[in-house]
């Protein structure tokens, strides 16, 4: 049996985005030896790419602003198939984690007094958003990242994880995966291990994702025997350019319209007006003009329809464009040149500035951006304990976009980037203290290990195979046209027949080349995870017979009630398939979806849905 | 069309003499599926000739493909088609594809650029497209580098240490600064760590041997972000006089030139360190007040032994602060140290004020 290189900890994060990085900070701190593992260079992971701002109710810009009004905006952004819970903690405990981002180095725009300043987002009452300028995401990893090795903290860069290993009763013992700079194996032993893994982005055509959100969390998770749930929710941002083709998808920040842009269609017209849903009549304004005096003052008016939540719009400019009224494109005009003068839309949105300008050569101080909904962030994910972040397997805890709950069907804009920090240092201090409770000494199952070697090494074994590439852009493509913004129950069934065609299609990827650094292999060991993830996301959306959020259904165009009682919960049954899946992994066929009750909102919280504003 | 080697096309990185043999280079067939949203332009199949270093540490050389032009497209793109349909094992590091994350540095035709934020459309329309890996780093294979020593440096800058919250401040919740105090650090704050600034940096992209002892642009930046930074208490000056290397930046420049957040390196960053060090350093009435009264800002010593507020010190002690691998620094003699050497910090310092 070969040898490979082997680290013991007690407690390995996976992942090193804001969650990943907020979670080994606490456990660290907790005295645990603690290391990360990441798919990629440390400072590189998708959080950086998050730009408007983490939601926290601080009441510096409005003092008016409370947790509770927090809490109420995030379950009705949710469409209240939230935790309710997670979404306690977390309007509860954002802004404490967004002042302590500042104790570390976090240098936050400013009020006029000096503290930290709050910008508008789509489905917050009020001003909430920390951020800097439209890099939020790029402080909040830096300043992790910087703790994290002042903190003497592991870091283990461009390991893809392959595996999650597990002792004879069933608690996570460990991990394997490879090193991509050397294609070697290597293995991790650990009392407890913290999922922080992000998205499954990548399975789509159009996203806002990168390479790395193959969702190898979620996969990994479900089989190692651990619940997802609300698969089927996943959230198309409405703005991502369209144009040119090749940058398609790459996120616009909600900032634009946060700070005074507006959608119009190609007749000029500012569309939103027409799709105000009656659940946020109350709160929307009727005309442009009272739109336009709220931003100024959030008592002169309510608040214009572009900051609907992120749902409501994907929506409305898919129907325009659908109605034949979208930009050359097919997108719809995101407008900001004709609202704020030059040098404040330097200012405030200095890298949409960059963006359009370096990739589209597109001004957006003098014209406006062309913009379209996608894939963006899953809601869905594995399903985890609120006050805990454990999962249902022993030893293995969830947070940050791998994890599910918080957001219920839709999240809300700047709700990722406080859910990171607020979830994350709660993952860390539950695995440290379930690491320290853990007795006996912890080893690896070797069985497990060759297995999941044996299974990324398959490919180079193939002389004519798949190409990786042809297989991913093909489950892309399906994914996109069939699994995408609007869904529809015969074609979901179809995309459940294309997806067995490229889980067989899986088991014949062959790759060329040699181990080291190489992209093709790299691919090939992700598409199991992606396959599972889309598998997952299309079950969950057949058996979700109505529209709900980030889920939309065609056949079923509005929310039920009895629907929005229940999580649809997906696992591998313990025995179902053994080693039969794409890549040597448990035969992802074998997922059952079960709809369970959503956990009872106290009546204390209820109460606070019910509030009626002042305002 | 066979797998050609061809010559340095102006590249930046020597040619290590055999062209690798791939499987999949240069192919002759122009009408190659494009892959993710990608049309071919309609006037007869135009198509675009792109070199790629190809290869590792022990040699390589460039290697020519042939693809389909395609409207809109930036140099990453054009890589990735290469990787999908002619070349799957080509190394190549990315992430976010928008010039946010900074993983894809390149020297595209001699220029080191990300790769991301390149346009095919800005470089000339008859000319092939080469694109080697980053000459300032150890290759790890085709345009992927080792840059395993940027996260070293890191290790070895003393962190943010920040002073205690005033009364008002506790009550408020959170620290008061203006917006025009944080602006300074915020402009190093963008930094996105592509490494082009070390990379082109003169003093360790020929000198090799420099590297145990110079931090590099980007790191200046760090510092001169913490530096600046309002809230910070740690005096770095010592570090980066002694251990870093400061004084063997030139102010060449090159590092402002190459930053694609356009952050002026140079004139804000090393240039007012070198200010600042030159103060601590040489100024006799600073010598004297020190002699007299204690420092308000403790040394980055002291800073790092108290820095891990909440790192158990006793499971792991934090990563002690030293030079660069290799260099054994002297923080505590140097501010006792009153006499004047001619370093060459005083001299460019001194050139950049006038």
């Amino acid at each position: 049996m070969p040898e490979y290189e082997t680290h013991d900890f007690d407690v390995i994060v996976i992942g090193a985005g804001g969650a990943g990085l907020r979670a080994a900070i606490e456990a660290r701190a907790q005295g645990l030896r603690t290391a990360l593992i990441c798919k990629s260079l440390l400072g590189k992971a998708h959080t950086v790419m998050a730009e408007g701002g983490a939601a926290a109710a601080l009441g510096n810009v409005y003092p008016e602003d409370n947790w509770k009004v927090h809490f109420r905006d995030t379950m009705r952004g949710g469409k209240m198939l939230n935790n309710w819970r997670m979404a306690e903690l977390h309007a509860k405990e954002a802004p404490d984690r967004v002042r302590e981002l500042e104790e570390w180095g976090a240098l936050f725009d400013r009020t006029k007094d000096g503290l930290i300043t709050q910008r508008d987002f789509g489905g917050h009452r009020f001003a909430r958003l920390a951020h800097i300028g439209d890099r939020t995401g790029l402080e909040l990893i830096r300043t992790l990242q910087q703790k994290a090795v002042a903190d003497g903290i592991e870091v283990f860069m461009e390991v893809k994880v392959l595996r999650l290993l597990r002792d004879a009763d069933g608690v996570v013992s460990g991990v394997v995966g490879y090193w991509r700079p050397t294609g070697e194996f290597v293995t991790f032993t650990a009392k407890a291990v913290v999922l922080a893994t992000g998205s499954i982005g990548k399975s789509w055509k159009y996203t806002s994702n990168s390479w790395e959100s193959t969702g190898d969390g979620v996969a990994m998770a479900l089989w190692a025997g651990a619940d997802v749930i609300d698969m089927e929710c996943v959230q198309f941002h409405p703005t991502g350019m369209v144009w040119p083709l090749s940058v398609r998808g790459i996120l616009v920040t909600e900032g634009v319209r946060g700070d005074g842009g507006v959608l119009r269609n190609s007749e000029g017209r500012r569309f939103m007006f027409d799709y105000i849903p009656a659940m946020f009549a109350a709160e929307t304004a009727k005309t442009e003009e009272e739109g336009d005096r709220w931003y100024d003052d959030h008592s002169a008016g309510q608040r214009p329809p572009e900051l609907l939540p992120r749902d409501e719009v994907a929506r409305s400019i898919n129907s325009e464009v659908k109605a034949g009224r979208g930009s050359p494109h097919g997108g719809v005009f995101l407008d900001i040149a004709t609202r704020r003068t030059a040098e404040d839309i330097r200012r405030r949105l200095p890298s949409m500035y960059h963006q359009f300008k370096e990739l589209a050569g597109v001004d957006i101080t003098a014209e406006a951006m062309e913009v379209g909904p996608t894939c963006h962030y899953a809601m869905g994910g594995v399903r985890v304990e609120a006050d805990t972040a454990g999962t249902t397997v022993q030893g293995l805890f969830a947070a940050g976009e791998v994890a599910a709950g918080l957001h219920g069907a839709n999240r809300l804009g700047g709700n990722s980037l406080s859910d990171l920090v607020v979830f994350g240092r709660r993952a860390g201090m539950a695995a440290a203290e379930f690491a320290a409770g853990r007795t006996g000494s912890v080893s690896v199952d070797q069985g497990q290990v060759e297995e999941a070697v044996a299974a990324a090494l398959a490919p180079f074994g193939r002389d004519d195979g798949e190409n990786p590439y042809d297989l991913q852009h093909d489950l892309q493509e399906s994914m996109q046209s069939l699994v995408g913004i609007i869904r529809t129950g015969s074609e979901l069934e179809e995309a459940l027949g294309k997806l067995e065609v490229l889980e067989e299609r899986a088991t014949k990827v062959a790759v060329a080349g040699g181990r080291v650094y190489n992209p093709g292999w790299n691919l090939a060991t992700d598409l199991p995870s992606m396959l599972t993830v889309s598998r997952a996301v299309a079950q969950g959306a057949i058996n979700r017979k109505e529209s709900r959020g980030g889920h939309t259904r065609d056949d079923y165009p509005t929310a039920d009630p009895e629907m929005g009682s229940v999580n649809f919960v997906q696992r591998i049954p313990a025995g179902a398939g053994g080693s039969a899946g794409a890549g040597g992994t448990p035969s992802i066929r074998t997922i059952t979806v079960t709809p369970e009750p959503i956990p009872e909102m106290p009546d204390e919280l209820k109460a606070l849905m019910e509030l009626e504003e002042a305002h | 069309m066979a797998d050609k080697p061809v010559s340095d096309g102006g590249a930046a990185v020597s040619d290590g003499g055999a062209a690798v043999s791939d499987g999949g280079a240069a192919v002759s067939d122009g009408g190659t599926a494009v892959s993710d949203g990608g049309t071919a332009v309609s006037d007869g199949g135009a198509q675009l000739t792109m070199v790629l270093w190809r290869g590792d540490a022990s040699g390589g050389g460039f290697v020519e493909y042939v693809l389909p032009a395609v409207e809109g497209e930036v140099v990453l793109d054009v890589v990735h088609r290469v990787q999908a349909t002619q070349a799957p094992d080509l190394a190549c590091r990315w992430n976010c594809k928008a010039g946010k994350c900074g993983s894809c540095s390149a020297e595209i035709n001699g220029k080191p650029a990300l790769m991301c934020m390149t346009r095919m459309s800005e470089l000339p329309p008859d000319e092939d497209v080469v694109v080697a890996p980053m000459r300032g780093f150890p290759i790890l294979r085709d345009l992927v580098t080792d840059v395993s020593y940027n996260y070293e440096v890191a290790k070895r800058i003393p962190p943010f240490h920040p002073r205690a919250k005033t009364e008002d401040e506790v009550e408020a919740g959170g620290y008061r600064m203006a917006q025009i105090d944080v602006e300074r650090s915020q402009e190093f704050r963008k930094c996105i760590e592509c490494y082009l600034c070390q990379n082109v940096c003169h003093v360790i992209r020929d000198h090799e041997e420099n590297k145990t002892a110079f931090a590099g642009p980007r790191f200046f930046a760090r510092s001169a972000e913490l530096e600046m930074h309002p809230l910070d208490t740690t005096d770095r000056r010592a570090i980066l006089r002694e251990e870093q290397g400061l004084g063997k930046c030139n102010i060449t420049k090159c590092c402002t030139e190459v930053c694609p957040e356009h952050i002026k390196i140079t004139d804000n960053a090393i240039i007012p360190l070198k200010e600042r060090v030159v103060d601590a350093s040489y100024d006799p009435i600073a010598w004297l007040g020190r002699k007299i009264r204690r420092r308000t800002k403790g040394t980055a010593a002291e800073a790092a032994a108290t820095a891990p507020a909440t790192g158990p010190a006793a499971v792991q002690p934090p990563v002690p602060v030293q030079g660069i691998p290799g260099v054994d620094g002297d923080v505590d003699g140097f501010y006792d140290e009153g006499t004047f050497d001619a370093d060459a910090e005083t001299a460019s310092a001194s050139q950049a004020t006038e």
